[in-house]
Protein backbone atom coordinates (compact mmCIF):
# COMPACT_ATOMS: atom_id res chain seq x y z
CA UNK A 1 0.00 0.00 0.00
CA UNK A 2 1.41 3.37 -0.96
CA UNK A 3 1.37 6.67 0.88
CA UNK A 4 -1.66 7.87 -1.02
CA UNK A 5 -3.68 4.94 0.30
CA UNK A 6 -3.23 6.28 3.83
CA UNK A 7 -5.23 9.35 2.92
CA UNK A 8 -7.98 7.45 1.23
CA UNK A 9 -11.20 8.12 3.09
CA UNK A 10 -13.37 5.27 1.90
CA UNK A 11 -12.37 1.76 2.93
CA UNK A 12 -10.88 -0.31 0.13
CA UNK A 13 -13.27 -2.57 -1.72
CA UNK A 14 -11.39 -5.58 -0.35
CA UNK A 15 -12.16 -4.41 3.19
CA UNK A 16 -15.81 -3.96 2.33
CA UNK A 17 -15.88 -7.52 0.95
CA UNK A 18 -14.21 -8.86 4.06
CA UNK A 19 -16.65 -7.14 6.41
CA UNK A 20 -19.68 -8.32 4.46
CA UNK A 21 -18.39 -11.88 4.39
CA UNK A 22 -17.54 -11.86 8.06
CA UNK A 23 -21.15 -11.01 8.90
CA UNK A 24 -22.88 -13.33 6.45
CA UNK A 25 -20.61 -16.28 7.22
CA UNK A 26 -21.15 -15.85 10.96
CA UNK A 27 -24.90 -15.65 10.41
CA UNK A 28 -25.01 -18.72 8.16
CA UNK A 29 -22.79 -20.70 10.50
CA UNK A 30 -24.99 -19.96 13.48
CA UNK A 31 -28.07 -21.09 11.57
CA UNK A 32 -26.30 -24.26 10.39
CA UNK A 33 -27.13 -27.36 12.34
CA UNK A 34 -29.60 -25.21 14.23
CA UNK A 35 -33.36 -25.60 13.92
CA UNK A 36 -34.86 -25.19 10.45
CA UNK A 37 -37.35 -22.62 11.73
CA UNK A 38 -34.72 -19.90 12.22
CA UNK A 39 -35.22 -18.17 8.84
CA UNK A 40 -39.02 -18.20 9.27
CA UNK A 41 -38.72 -16.99 12.85
CA UNK A 42 -36.53 -14.15 11.66
CA UNK A 43 -39.03 -13.18 8.98
CA UNK A 44 -42.00 -13.20 11.34
CA UNK A 45 -40.15 -11.27 14.03
CA UNK A 46 -39.22 -8.71 11.43
CA UNK A 47 -42.89 -8.35 10.49
CA UNK A 48 -43.93 -7.78 14.09
CA UNK A 49 -41.16 -5.27 14.73
CA UNK A 50 -42.04 -3.42 11.57
CA UNK A 51 -45.54 -2.81 12.89
CA UNK A 52 -43.95 -0.53 15.47
CA UNK A 53 -40.75 0.78 13.94
CA UNK A 54 -39.59 1.11 10.40
CA UNK A 55 -36.47 -1.04 10.46
CA UNK A 56 -34.47 -2.46 7.62
CA UNK A 57 -34.28 -6.30 7.34
CA UNK A 58 -30.50 -6.13 7.76
CA UNK A 59 -30.90 -4.48 11.19
CA UNK A 60 -32.41 -7.61 12.71
CA UNK A 61 -29.78 -10.14 13.73
CA UNK A 62 -30.60 -13.54 15.10
CA UNK A 63 -27.85 -15.68 16.46
CA UNK A 64 -27.98 -19.08 18.02
CA UNK A 65 -25.17 -19.61 20.48
CA UNK A 66 -24.24 -21.78 23.43
CA UNK A 67 -23.72 -20.68 26.99
CA UNK A 68 -23.18 -22.99 29.95
CA UNK A 69 -24.63 -25.91 28.04
CA UNK A 70 -27.79 -24.00 27.09
CA UNK A 71 -28.71 -22.90 23.64
CA UNK A 72 -29.20 -19.15 23.58
CA UNK A 73 -31.21 -17.37 20.95
CA UNK A 74 -29.87 -13.87 20.65
CA UNK A 75 -31.94 -11.20 18.96
CA UNK A 76 -30.64 -7.75 18.26
CA UNK A 77 -32.51 -4.98 16.51
CA UNK A 78 -30.78 -1.77 15.52
CA UNK A 79 -33.41 0.98 15.76
CA UNK A 80 -33.31 3.78 13.22
CA UNK A 81 -31.91 7.20 14.16
CA UNK A 82 -34.35 9.76 15.54
CA UNK A 83 -37.86 9.40 16.91
CA UNK A 84 -41.00 8.98 14.96
CA UNK A 85 -39.43 6.74 12.38
CA UNK A 86 -42.99 5.47 12.10
CA UNK A 87 -44.27 2.06 11.25
CA UNK A 88 -43.12 0.49 8.06
CA UNK A 89 -45.23 -0.30 5.00
CA UNK B 1 -3.86 -47.35 3.40
CA UNK B 2 -5.04 -44.99 0.71
CA UNK B 3 -5.75 -41.40 1.58
CA UNK B 4 -8.79 -39.97 -0.17
CA UNK B 5 -8.60 -36.25 -0.94
CA UNK B 6 -11.57 -34.37 -2.38
CA UNK B 7 -10.96 -31.17 -4.31
CA UNK B 8 -14.14 -29.16 -3.90
CA UNK B 9 -15.49 -25.59 -3.89
CA UNK B 10 -19.24 -25.16 -4.17
CA UNK B 11 -18.93 -22.42 -6.77
CA UNK B 12 -18.15 -23.45 -10.35
CA UNK B 13 -15.15 -22.49 -12.44
CA UNK B 14 -12.85 -21.59 -9.56
CA UNK B 15 -10.05 -24.02 -10.48
CA UNK B 16 -10.92 -27.46 -9.03
CA UNK B 17 -9.96 -29.47 -12.10
CA UNK B 18 -6.77 -27.45 -12.64
CA UNK B 19 -5.91 -28.09 -8.99
CA UNK B 20 -6.83 -31.80 -9.01
CA UNK B 21 -4.63 -32.44 -12.06
CA UNK B 22 -1.66 -30.56 -10.62
CA UNK B 23 -1.85 -32.03 -7.11
CA UNK B 24 -2.18 -35.55 -8.56
CA UNK B 25 0.87 -35.01 -10.79
CA UNK B 26 2.86 -33.41 -7.99
CA UNK B 27 2.21 -36.29 -5.58
CA UNK B 28 3.01 -38.86 -8.29
CA UNK B 29 6.24 -37.03 -9.18
CA UNK B 30 7.31 -37.67 -5.63
CA UNK B 31 6.90 -41.38 -6.22
CA UNK B 32 3.45 -41.80 -4.66
CA UNK B 33 0.93 -44.04 -6.39
CA UNK B 34 -1.93 -41.72 -7.30
CA UNK B 35 -5.32 -42.12 -8.93
CA UNK B 36 -7.29 -39.02 -9.91
CA UNK B 37 -11.02 -39.42 -10.51
CA UNK B 38 -13.36 -37.09 -12.39
CA UNK B 39 -16.70 -36.95 -10.51
CA UNK B 40 -18.18 -34.41 -12.92
CA UNK B 41 -20.56 -36.86 -14.59
CA UNK B 42 -21.91 -35.50 -17.86
CA UNK B 43 -19.22 -32.81 -18.08
CA UNK B 44 -15.98 -34.76 -18.42
CA UNK B 45 -13.01 -32.37 -18.37
CA UNK B 46 -10.20 -33.79 -16.31
CA UNK B 47 -9.12 -36.00 -19.25
CA UNK B 48 -8.53 -32.88 -21.36
CA UNK B 49 -6.54 -31.11 -18.65
CA UNK B 50 -4.48 -34.29 -18.15
CA UNK B 51 -4.06 -34.65 -21.92
CA UNK B 52 -5.42 -38.20 -22.11
CA UNK B 53 -8.81 -37.54 -23.76
CA UNK B 54 -8.10 -39.76 -26.76
CA UNK B 55 -7.25 -42.71 -24.57
CA UNK B 56 -10.58 -42.86 -22.73
CA UNK B 57 -12.25 -46.17 -23.59
CA UNK B 58 -14.14 -46.93 -20.39
CA UNK B 59 -15.13 -44.51 -17.65
CA UNK B 60 -16.12 -44.31 -13.98
CA UNK B 61 -19.78 -45.20 -14.65
CA UNK B 62 -18.77 -48.19 -16.82
CA UNK B 63 -16.80 -49.55 -13.87
CA UNK B 64 -19.68 -48.98 -11.45
CA UNK B 65 -22.16 -50.63 -13.79
CA UNK B 66 -19.86 -53.58 -14.36
CA UNK B 67 -19.28 -52.99 -18.10
CA UNK B 68 -15.54 -53.35 -17.53
CA UNK B 69 -13.00 -53.90 -14.80
CA UNK B 70 -11.40 -51.04 -12.91
CA UNK B 71 -8.07 -51.94 -14.45
CA UNK B 72 -9.50 -51.57 -17.96
CA UNK B 73 -10.84 -48.11 -17.18
CA UNK B 74 -7.75 -46.69 -15.47
CA UNK B 75 -5.64 -44.62 -17.87
CA UNK B 76 -1.97 -44.73 -17.06
CA UNK B 77 -0.27 -41.36 -17.43
CA UNK B 78 2.40 -41.27 -20.16
CA UNK B 79 4.65 -38.87 -18.25
CA UNK B 80 4.58 -40.23 -14.69
CA UNK B 81 4.16 -43.96 -14.33
CA UNK B 82 2.74 -43.95 -10.80
CA UNK B 83 -0.24 -41.85 -11.93
CA UNK B 84 -3.61 -43.04 -13.26
CA UNK B 85 -6.74 -41.20 -14.39
CA UNK B 86 -10.33 -42.41 -14.16
CA UNK B 87 -12.49 -40.37 -16.55
CA UNK B 88 -16.04 -39.21 -15.92
CA UNK B 89 -18.83 -40.57 -18.01
CA UNK B 90 -20.59 -38.34 -20.53
CA UNK B 91 -23.98 -39.82 -19.66
CA UNK B 92 -26.82 -37.46 -18.87
CA UNK B 93 -28.14 -39.85 -16.23
CA UNK B 94 -27.65 -38.01 -12.96
CA UNK B 95 -28.09 -41.17 -10.92
CA UNK B 96 -25.35 -43.10 -12.70
CA UNK B 97 -23.13 -42.81 -9.63
CA UNK B 98 -24.29 -44.76 -6.62
CA UNK B 99 -23.06 -44.65 -3.09
CA UNK B 100 -22.22 -48.36 -3.09
CA UNK B 101 -20.61 -48.17 -6.53
CA UNK B 102 -18.30 -45.31 -5.56
CA UNK B 103 -17.37 -47.07 -2.35
CA UNK B 104 -16.50 -50.25 -4.26
CA UNK B 105 -14.23 -48.40 -6.72
CA UNK B 106 -12.43 -46.54 -3.92
CA UNK B 107 -11.94 -49.77 -1.97
CA UNK B 108 -10.59 -51.50 -5.05
CA UNK B 109 -8.13 -48.66 -5.73
CA UNK B 110 -6.92 -48.85 -2.14
CA UNK B 111 -6.55 -52.63 -2.35
CA UNK B 112 -4.59 -52.15 -5.55
CA UNK B 113 -1.99 -50.15 -3.62
CA UNK B 114 -2.87 -46.59 -4.58
CA UNK B 115 -1.64 -44.27 -1.84
CA UNK B 116 -3.59 -41.16 -2.82
CA UNK B 117 -6.98 -40.93 -4.47
CA UNK B 118 -7.84 -37.42 -5.65
CA UNK B 119 -11.54 -36.80 -6.27
CA UNK B 120 -12.24 -33.86 -8.61
CA UNK B 121 -15.68 -32.67 -7.48
CA UNK B 122 -18.26 -31.06 -9.74
CA UNK B 123 -19.55 -27.61 -8.76
CA UNK B 124 -22.67 -27.23 -6.67
CA UNK B 125 -23.94 -29.24 -3.72
CA UNK B 126 -25.91 -31.91 -5.59
CA UNK B 127 -25.33 -35.64 -5.74
CA UNK B 128 -22.02 -35.59 -7.67
CA UNK B 129 -20.45 -33.13 -5.24
CA UNK B 130 -21.88 -35.09 -2.32
CA UNK B 131 -20.42 -38.41 -3.50
CA UNK B 132 -17.06 -36.81 -4.31
CA UNK B 133 -16.70 -35.68 -0.69
CA UNK B 134 -18.54 -38.49 1.11
CA UNK B 135 -15.61 -40.89 1.55
CA UNK B 136 -12.88 -38.26 1.88
CA UNK B 137 -10.21 -38.19 4.57
CA UNK B 138 -9.11 -34.71 3.57
CA UNK B 139 -10.57 -31.86 1.58
CA UNK B 140 -8.81 -29.23 -0.47
CA UNK B 141 -11.31 -26.37 -0.64
CA UNK B 142 -10.53 -24.29 -3.71
CA UNK B 143 -11.42 -20.63 -3.30
CA UNK B 144 -11.04 -17.47 -5.37
CA UNK B 145 -10.56 -14.25 -3.39
CA UNK B 146 -14.03 -13.06 -4.23
CA UNK B 147 -17.26 -12.84 -2.18
CA UNK B 148 -19.41 -15.55 -3.78
CA UNK B 149 -16.61 -18.09 -3.90
CA UNK B 150 -15.77 -17.55 -0.22
CA UNK B 151 -19.39 -17.81 0.87
CA UNK B 152 -19.98 -20.98 -1.18
CA UNK B 153 -16.86 -22.56 0.23
CA UNK B 154 -18.21 -21.99 3.71
CA UNK B 155 -21.34 -23.94 2.77
CA UNK B 156 -19.07 -26.74 1.61
CA UNK B 157 -17.28 -26.66 4.97
CA UNK B 158 -20.67 -27.14 6.60
CA UNK B 159 -21.33 -30.21 4.44
CA UNK B 160 -17.86 -31.64 5.07
CA UNK B 161 -18.59 -31.41 8.78
CA UNK B 162 -21.97 -33.13 8.56
CA UNK B 163 -22.60 -35.04 5.33
CA UNK B 164 -19.50 -37.23 5.07
CA UNK B 165 -18.83 -40.76 6.20
CA UNK B 166 -16.32 -39.51 8.76
CA UNK B 167 -18.87 -37.06 10.19
CA UNK B 168 -21.63 -39.67 10.26
CA UNK B 169 -19.51 -42.34 11.89
CA UNK B 170 -17.88 -39.86 14.23
CA UNK B 171 -14.41 -41.22 13.53
CA UNK B 172 -12.54 -37.93 13.23
CA UNK B 173 -13.39 -34.93 11.09
CA UNK B 174 -12.37 -34.58 7.47
CA UNK B 175 -9.15 -32.54 7.51
CA UNK B 176 -9.82 -29.33 5.62
CA UNK B 177 -7.31 -27.23 3.71
CA UNK B 178 -7.76 -23.90 1.96
CA UNK B 179 -6.27 -23.46 -1.50
CA UNK B 180 -6.61 -19.91 -2.70
CA UNK B 181 -6.25 -19.54 -6.44
CA UNK B 182 -6.39 -16.87 -9.15
CA UNK B 183 -4.65 -14.65 -6.62
CA UNK B 184 -3.34 -11.31 -7.76
CA UNK B 185 -0.77 -9.78 -5.36
CA UNK B 186 -0.94 -6.50 -7.29
CA UNK B 187 -4.69 -6.17 -6.78
CA UNK B 188 -4.36 -7.20 -3.14
CA UNK B 189 -1.75 -4.47 -2.65
CA UNK B 190 -4.04 -1.86 -4.15
CA UNK B 191 -6.97 -2.93 -1.95
CA UNK B 192 -9.10 -4.33 -4.77
CA UNK B 193 -8.82 -7.98 -3.73
CA UNK B 194 -9.03 -9.75 -0.39
CA UNK B 195 -5.70 -11.03 0.88
CA UNK B 196 -4.77 -14.57 1.94
CA UNK B 197 -5.04 -13.45 5.55
CA UNK B 198 -8.50 -11.99 4.99
CA UNK B 199 -9.83 -15.25 3.54
CA UNK B 200 -8.04 -17.38 6.11
CA UNK B 201 -9.57 -15.30 8.88
CA UNK B 202 -13.12 -15.46 7.48
CA UNK B 203 -13.07 -19.22 6.92
CA UNK B 204 -10.75 -20.19 9.75
CA UNK B 205 -8.84 -22.72 7.68
CA UNK B 206 -5.20 -23.56 7.30
CA UNK B 207 -3.77 -22.50 3.94
CA UNK B 208 -2.27 -25.31 1.88
CA UNK B 209 -1.46 -23.12 -1.09
CA UNK B 210 -1.83 -19.78 -2.83
CA UNK B 211 -1.79 -19.97 -6.60
CA UNK B 212 -1.38 -16.77 -8.59
CA UNK B 213 -3.58 -15.75 -11.48
CA UNK B 214 -1.56 -16.53 -14.60
CA UNK B 215 -1.93 -16.97 -18.36
CA UNK B 216 0.20 -20.12 -17.98
CA UNK B 217 -2.90 -22.00 -16.78
CA UNK B 218 -4.65 -21.46 -20.09
CA UNK B 219 -1.64 -22.42 -22.17
CA UNK B 220 -1.15 -25.57 -20.08
CA UNK B 221 -4.77 -26.55 -20.60
CA UNK B 222 -4.46 -25.84 -24.33
CA UNK B 223 -1.56 -28.28 -24.43
CA UNK B 224 -3.10 -30.93 -22.17
CA UNK B 225 -0.21 -30.64 -19.70
CA UNK B 226 -1.09 -30.14 -16.04
CA UNK B 227 0.33 -26.71 -15.22
CA UNK B 228 2.49 -28.05 -12.38
CA UNK B 229 4.65 -29.69 -15.06
CA UNK B 230 5.49 -26.29 -16.56
CA UNK B 231 8.52 -25.74 -14.36
CA UNK B 232 9.11 -22.15 -15.51
CA UNK B 233 5.78 -20.95 -14.21
CA UNK B 234 5.03 -19.41 -10.80
CA UNK B 235 1.83 -21.48 -10.83
CA UNK B 236 3.91 -24.63 -11.01
CA UNK B 237 5.97 -23.49 -8.02
CA UNK B 238 2.82 -22.67 -6.08
CA UNK B 239 1.34 -26.13 -6.72
CA UNK B 240 4.67 -27.81 -5.84
CA UNK B 241 4.55 -25.99 -2.51
CA UNK B 242 0.96 -27.10 -1.96
CA UNK B 243 1.97 -30.72 -2.58
CA UNK B 244 4.80 -30.36 -0.07
CA UNK B 245 2.38 -28.99 2.54
CA UNK B 246 -0.10 -31.80 1.88
CA UNK B 247 2.76 -34.17 2.66
CA UNK B 248 3.31 -32.37 5.95
CA UNK B 249 6.36 -30.31 5.00
CA UNK B 250 6.65 -26.70 6.13
CA UNK B 251 7.44 -24.36 3.28
CA UNK B 252 7.27 -20.57 3.23
CA UNK B 253 4.49 -18.95 1.24
CA UNK B 254 5.68 -17.67 -2.15
CA UNK B 255 3.98 -15.63 -4.91
CA UNK B 256 1.79 -13.70 -2.47
CA UNK B 257 3.80 -10.49 -2.70
CA UNK B 258 4.14 -8.19 -5.64
CA UNK B 259 7.64 -8.15 -7.11
CA UNK B 260 9.47 -5.26 -5.43
CA UNK B 261 9.08 -1.91 -7.07
CA UNK B 262 11.34 1.13 -6.98
CA UNK B 263 11.21 3.76 -4.24
CA UNK B 264 8.96 6.16 -6.10
CA UNK B 265 6.41 3.56 -7.06
CA UNK B 266 6.28 2.28 -3.50
CA UNK B 267 5.72 5.74 -2.03
CA UNK B 268 2.86 6.58 -4.28
CA UNK B 269 1.28 3.17 -4.65
CA UNK B 270 -0.49 2.11 -7.75
N1 LIG C 1 -4.40 -19.69 -11.46
C1 LIG C 1 -5.16 -19.43 -12.55
N2 LIG C 1 -4.88 -18.40 -13.36
C2 LIG C 1 -5.65 -18.15 -14.44
N3 LIG C 1 -6.68 -18.89 -14.84
C3 LIG C 1 -7.01 -19.96 -14.08
C4 LIG C 1 -6.27 -20.30 -12.90
N4 LIG C 1 -6.82 -21.41 -12.37
C5 LIG C 1 -7.85 -21.76 -13.17
N5 LIG C 1 -7.96 -20.90 -14.21
C6 LIG C 1 -8.95 -20.94 -15.29
O1 LIG C 1 -10.24 -20.96 -14.74
C7 LIG C 1 -11.11 -21.76 -15.53
C8 LIG C 1 -11.80 -22.80 -14.66
O2 LIG C 1 -10.83 -23.71 -14.18
P1 LIG C 1 -11.22 -25.22 -13.80
O3 LIG C 1 -11.83 -25.89 -14.95
O4 LIG C 1 -10.02 -25.82 -13.17
O5 LIG C 1 -12.33 -24.90 -12.70
P2 LIG C 1 -13.35 -25.92 -12.03
O6 LIG C 1 -13.54 -25.43 -10.65
O7 LIG C 1 -12.92 -27.32 -12.21
O8 LIG C 1 -14.67 -25.66 -12.90
P3 LIG C 1 -16.05 -26.53 -12.84
O9 LIG C 1 -16.76 -26.04 -11.62
O10 LIG C 1 -16.75 -26.16 -14.09
O11 LIG C 1 -15.66 -27.97 -12.75
C9 LIG C 1 -10.27 -22.36 -16.64
O12 LIG C 1 -10.45 -21.62 -17.80
C10 LIG C 1 -8.86 -22.22 -16.11
O13 LIG C 1 -7.94 -22.09 -17.17
MG1 LIG D 1 -13.97 -29.04 -12.99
Amino acid sequence: MGLLALFRKTPSSANVAKERLRIIVAQERSARGGPDYLPLLRRELLEVIRRYVNVDPSSVQINLGREDGHEVLELSVALPQGRGAGPGG
Amino acid sequence: MAEIIVVTSGKGGVGKTTTSASLACGLAQRGKRVAVIDFDIGLRNLDLIMGCERRVVYDFVNVIQGDCTLRQALIKDKRIDTLCVLAASQTRDKDALSDAGVRRVLDELAADGFEYIICDSPAGIEKGAHLAMYFADRAVVVVNPEVSSVRDSDRILGLLASKTQRAERGNGAVKEHLLLTRYSPRRVASGEMMSVDDVREILGLDVVGVVPESPDVLSASNAGTPVILNGDSDVSGAYQDAVARLLGETVPMRFTQEPRKGFFARMFGG
